[in-house]
C-alpha cells in the first residue's frame, strides 16, 4: 500500500468532493443557480484531461529519444485515457449548456475547438490502428502526438480567449474569475481537480500494465 | 414635464425589478433544509466507494498476475 497511496488519495478526495461540493455554500448567482456546482465536476474533466494528454506527449518524446516500446505503449494509454475525460467533459459541458444557455450545443469558439481538440487525439488513435508495423507505427503515432498537444493546448485554451465567448472564463466573460474569488468554492474546486488527475492517472496505469502483459502474450 | 415623470418613474421601476431579481436567485435551500440533499449525497458516496473498491480489485488482481507473469517468464 506504500506505493499505492497516491490511489487512495484519488479517492478521498472525490469522496470529499460528492459531500463538500453538495454541501457547502456557493455563491447565488442568476442563471446559475445550484448548477454553479458542475464547476467542481465538469472543469476537473478538462484539467485531467489536459494532464493526461501532456503525460502523453512526454513520453512520446521519451519513446524517440529512447526507442523503448514500453514509452509508447505508456504514450497510447495516456491518450486513451484522456479521450475518455475530454468526451465525459464534453458531454457534462452539453449538458450544463442546455439548462443555463437554452441548448444542447451552440457554435461557440469554446465548444468548437473543444470539439476539434477531441477529434484530432481521435485521429491519433486512428493514425496508429492503420499502421501494421510496431516501430513505423510508434514513431509516426509519436510525432502526430508531440504535433496535436500543443494545438489541442491552443483550441482549448488560447484560441477561445481571443473572441467572444459564452463559456465562462474567455472573450469578455468574466465568468470563472468571478466564482473563483469565492474562497468557498475554490475549498471544493482544487481537491476536485487534484482528485480526478489521480484517478485519471490510476486508471491509465492499469490500462498500461494490461498493454504490457497482452503486448507480452501477442510476441510469444 | 409628463414626459420626465413618466421616465423617472419606469427607471425606478426597472431599478426595483433589477433588485429584485439580485435578491432571489433561485436555490435549493429548501431540499438543505428539509435534509434530502443528504439522500442524493449519500447516494453518489455510496456508488463511488463502490466503484473506488472495484478499481482497487481489478488493481490488485492485476498484480497478482504480473507477479505470476513475472516467475513464468524467468
Amino acid at each position: 500500500m506504500t506505493k499505492n497511496w497516491w490511489k487512495l488519495l484519488a479517492v478521498v478526495f472525490i469522496i470529499y468532493t460528492i459531500i463538500a461540493g453538495l454541501l457547502f455554500k456557493v455563491p447565488h448567482l442568476a442563471i446559475l443557480h445550484e448548477s454553479i456546482r458542475n464547476l467542481y465536476f465538469h472543469v476537473p474533466m478538462w484539467f485531467t484531461m489536459t494532464m493526461l494528454f501532456l503525460s502523453s506527449v512526454i513520453y512520446s518524446i521519451k519513446y524517440l529519444k529512447s526507442g523503448n516500446e514500453q514509452d509508447d505503449l505508456r504514450a497510447v494509454e495516456f491518450a486513451n485515457v484522456g479521450l475518455i475525460f475530454g468526451i465525459l467533459g464534453l458531454f457534462t459541458g452539453s449538458l450544463w449548456a442546455k439548462f443555463t444557455w437554452g441548448t444542447w450545443w451552440t457554435t461557440d469558439p469554446k465548444l468548437n475547438s473543444a470539439l476539434i481538440a477531441i477529434l484530432i487525439y481521435l485521429a491519433y488513435l486512428v493514425l496508429r490502428g492503420s499502421l501494421d508495423e510496431e516501430q513505423k507505427r510508434a514513431r509516426i503515432g509519436a510525432v502526430y502526438n508531440i504535433f496535436a498537444f500543443p494545438v489541442m493546448i491552443v483550441l482549448v485554451f488560447v484560441l477561445p480567449r481571443m473572441t467572444d465567448s459564452l463559456h465562462p472564463g474567455n472573450g469578455g466573460n468574466p465568468g470563472f474569475g468571478n466564482y473563483d474569488l469565492d474562497s468557498n468554492m475554490r475549498l471544493v474546486f482544487y481537491p476536485a481537480c487534484m482528485g480526478w488527475i489521480l484517478l485519471g492517472f490510476w486508471i491509465a496505469q492499469i490500462r498500461f500494465r494490461m498493454r504490457k502483459m497482452e503486448n507480452y502474450f501477442l510476441s510469444k | 414635464m409628463k414626459k420626465y415623470i413618466l421616465s423617472l418613474v419606469l427607471i425606478l421601476v426597472s431599478i426595483a425589478s433589477f433588485a429584485q431579481n439580485n435578491g432571489t436567485v433561485e436555490m435549493a435551500d429548501e431540499m438543505r433544509g428539509s435534509g434530502k440533499i443528504y439522500v442524493v449525497i449519500g447516494v453518489m458516496t455510496i456508488i463511488f466507494i463502490g466503484i473506488a473498491f472495484y478499481l482497487f480489485s481489478i488493481d490488485k488482481k492485476l498484480t497478482k498476475l504480473e507477479k505470476d507473469h513475472n516467475q513464468l517468464s524467468k
